[in-house]
Order: structure tokens, then sequence, then C-alpha cells
């Protein structure tokens, strides 16, 4: 049995769980406890929100998808994630500028992890106050071959759309890897 | 769709760089404390712009603050001009020859470009960007390229922190964009920022180039941070750690791997084979 994976990131309240929720052919295990207050509070650094959702593709690969936050004090777990990692998903939510500034951050941290592919999913465009995601590529100061797609992560189409997207990505990966050889 | 926020979360470089790189068209409003300014671009070009109530955009009090028209002169003219555009009066004032077209041209450029500095001295503000909203058409519209506006207001940038954290590290390298549209030359530099520029290279990093120019971390970051948002130059990536990077073997990563039946960290990169039937498997769902 061979397991893969794919981190789903982004600042707090991206809709990284939602985004799970929507694909996972369980449901979401989630180790987030809720929170009263609005903001996130997460007192011992040892103790991590994270999901986790499941794609069996066949008796012999199944796909897991974890959900972690982005914050800096969660570094070791990116650690353990990125290892043997297919790829990862940078989840912003587009109506809330106030956390573009920790998207970037988040994205070049991972970045400077992993070397596998990414996409960003601008989340939430169903809704008014999103920004476009050609907006946020020069905020995030993606480069050109970055994806960013459009997203509503309670939308299992656009979810698709994304995962596809990486997977693409992934594959145009390793095609230029092996013609490299 | 929507483009607003508070300017706490973003710099004004970084807005203009947005409709700059992506040539809107529109009217950038903000209010800060019962202040309200906004700026009008047409095709990512800076074409008007006013701070505070309208008589204070007047033409005449334009004309004014430049040194073309006298105190007297001015407060007649906007008496009488009620109900007349700006455009209109400024035909006007040719024709009598008060004043000649480039004195207009002038006055109008520089009252715009005063408001957009001191709108880079705001720390907060909410904004919103009106798509496709325009001045009336009695307006005198001026197209100004955002690259000089965007150094010259870094230039004026104070907060440190701001820099900081925009450009968090310094050992990074630099080399210029290959924007077709980057115009350096239509771009008015310092001369440390012209000095900046002769360093730009692949293999300098910004300390290095900071460090022969006898630059602070606070100038370099500064220099450094205009021409990023003008689209001058752009960041390369430091090399990535290697996969190999000694990983740290904690007990509680063998522990979740085993647990979760993730393969070895240490395998090889997958094969294109599974990645084709996580595809198809997808695609499925
Ligand atoms: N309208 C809308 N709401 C969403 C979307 N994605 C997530 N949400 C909501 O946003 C909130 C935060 O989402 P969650 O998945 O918990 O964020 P997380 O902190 O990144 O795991 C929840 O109330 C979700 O229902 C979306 O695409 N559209
Ligand atoms: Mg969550």
């Amino acid at each position: 049995m061979q397991a893969v994976k794919m981190v789903i990131t982004g600042p707090f309240s991206a809709g990284k769980t939602q985004f799970i929720g929507s694909i996972s052919e369980i449901d979401v295990v989630s180790t987030e406890r809720k929170i009263s207050s609005s903001a996130e509070k997460v007192k011992d650094a040892t103790t991590v929100a994270m999901d986790f959702g499941r794609i069996t593709v066949g008796d012999d690969l199944v796909l897991y998808l974890f959900g972690t936050p982005g914050q800096r004090r969660f570094d070791f777990m990116w650690d353990i994630l990125s290892q043997g990692m297919l790829g990862f998903v940078v989840m912003v939510d587009s109506t809330k500028p106030e956390t573009f500034r920790e998207a970037k951050r988040v994205l070049e941290t991972f970045e400077s992890y992993a070397a596998t592919p990414y996409v960003v999913a601008a989340n939430k465009q169903d809704m008014e106050d999103a920004w476009e995601p050609e907006d946020l590529r020069i905020i995030l100061r993606l480069r050109p071959e970055v994806k960013i797609l459009p997203c509503v992560a309670t939308d299992k189409e656009t979810v698709k759309n994304v995962l596809l997207e990486l997977l693409y990505s992934i594959l145009e990966e390793i095609d230029k890897v092996e013609k490299a050889r | 769709m929507a483009l607003k926020g508070n300017l706490r979360d973003f710099s004004t470089t970084q807005l203009l760089n947005l409709i700059n790189l992506a040539r809107k068209t529109g009217t950038l409003s903000i209010q800060n404390n019962g202040n309200s300014a906004q700026m009008s671009f047409r095709e990512g070009k800076l074409i008007y712009a006013f701070m505070g109530p309208e008589e204070d955009n007047h033409l005449a009090q334009i004309l004014h603050n430049a040194g073309k028209l006298s105190e007297d002169q001015a407060r007649i003219i906007q008496a009488r001009a009620k109900g007349t555009s700006d455009k209109q009066l400024g035909h006007m004032l040719i024709q009598r020859g008060h004043i000649t077209q480039s004195d207009i041209i002038q006055s109008v450029r520089q009252n715009v470009l005063d408001t957009v500095y001191k709108l880079f001295t705001w720390a907060e503000g909410l904004f919103r960007f009106e798509a496709n909203a325009l001045p009336s058409p009695g307006h005198i519209t001026i197209p100004i390229d955002l690259e000089s506006v965007i150094m010259e207001g870094s230039r004026r940038l104070k907060e440190w922190e701001i820099l900081q954290e925009e450009l968090p590290n310094l050992d990074i390298c630099l080399r210029f964009t290959d924007r077709p549209d980057a115009r350096l030359q239509n771009i008015n530099l310092t001369v440390e920022e012209w000095r900046v520029v002769s360093f730009v290279n692949p293999r300098n990093s910004i300390r290095q180039i900071a460090r022969a120019n006898n630059l602070s971390d606070f100038e370099i970051r500064r220099i450094v941070y205009g021409m990023l948002q003008a689209g001058l130059v752009e960041i390369i990536r430091p090399p990535r750690p290697t996969p190999q990077a000694p990983a740290r073997q904690s007990s509680t990563r063998q522990e979740i791997l085993q647990e979760q039946g993730i393969d070895d960290p240490q395998s090889p990169a997958v094969k294109r084979s599974v990645v084709v039937r996580l595809i198809d498997r997808i695609r499925g769902l």
C-alpha cells in the first residue's frame, strides 16, 4: 500500500477544514478545539490544530490530505508534513485583506521548506467582498509559474479543480526533471 | 468584485503597484478619521487625485498654490466660475491670456502628486477601488506613470517595521524584471538609487550591495522596496535546502508517520504513474 500526501495550509479561517471536508471520503478528523474568542489561541505550541482527510485511489494507493495552520510556531509540524509530500495548497480567504501579509509569509516559509510544487487557492470567491485571484497574485508576489485558482471550499467542483491543477503542476515538474536527465 | 481593505494591511505603494501591473481603470477612495482622498486611474496610469473638500481642489486654488494666481485673483475667479468646470475655466483663462496651457498642466500635475505623496504618510484608512469609475469629464486629467510615483513614495517611507516585514531577508539577490514595459529610463532615480541599480545582479545579495555602497539596513531596504514595488527588479529565491538536509529525527515524526501509514519520508519522488492515477481518481469524484 502506497500512501501519498498533500498539505493544505494557510492563515487561520482561510477554509482549510472546509476544503478537506468537501472532498474527503471520511469525515474530516480535526484536532482543532473550538475556540471561544475570534482570534486563534493556541497557548501550547505542542498542541496543533490539524485536519486529516483521505481519498482512496485503489487497493494499493491512497491520498491523504493534511490541513495545517501556517503560523511560524507550527514550523516543527511543517517539518514533519513536508517529508515525502507531493505538493501543497496555500489557501487564502479572499475577503480578508488583513490576512494577505500572513498568507505571503506562510507561502514563503513553506516554499523554503519543500521543493515541491504548490498552488494558491483564492478561497471564498462566492462572497461579494472577495478580491480577484489576479489581484491576489500581485499582492502575494507570486511568480508567474505558480497558479492561483478561484475556489469556493464548500463547492466540491472548485476543490477538485484546485487539486487537479496542483497535480498537473506536479506532473509538469516530473517531466521537466526527466527531460533534464 | 471588491478591492477593499485597510491601509494598515497594505502600503499605498503596494496598492499602486497592483493598479499599475494590472493596468486598472477606476477610482480609489480612502477614508481616514474624517479625512478623505480619491485617486483615479486609467489603464494603470494616475490621472487625477484630490484630498479634502472639493473647493480646495478648485482649479483657481490649484493655480494659486502653484503661484500662478494671486490670492485675490483666485478668490474672484472661483466665485465667478461657480458652475463652470475646471476644463471650461482653464480654456477661458488661456483664451484671455491670463495663463498658459503648460502652467495649467504643471500646476494640476503637481497638485495630484502632492495629494498622493500626502497619502503615503497615512498609516491607516479604509480604501475601496471602484472599477471603471472616473472623474466627470469636466475635470482636467493628466496621465502620470506610476513607477516614478511609487519610487518617490518609498523615499518618503519612514516606518522601519513595514520595510523589515516586507524584506526580512537581506541575503537574497535581485535581478531586473523582464517586463517589457518596465521603463527604467522614465524613472528619476537618486544617485544612491542609481548606485544600487548598478549593482543589481543575480550574484550580489542585497546585503553585499548595501556594504558596497555604505548603506544602512534601513536605507537599502527602502531603496530595494521601492524598486520592487515599481516593478524594476524582482527577488531571486534563495536556493532551497536539499531534500536530504538533516531532518529532525524526532520520535513524534516517526510516530505520526507510522500511525498514518505514510511512506518512508526519505523515499524517492513519486512516480509519474501515481500522479496520473490520482488525477483520474479526482476527476471521477
Ligand atoms: N462563503 C464561504 N465560506 C467559507 C468558504 N470556505 C470556508 N468558509 C467558512 O469560513 C469559516 C472558516 O473555515 P475553516 O475551514 O474552518 O477555516 P480553517 O481555519 O482554515 O480551517 C467557516 O465558517 C467556513 O464555513 C467558502 O468558500 N465560502
Ligand atoms: Mg480548520
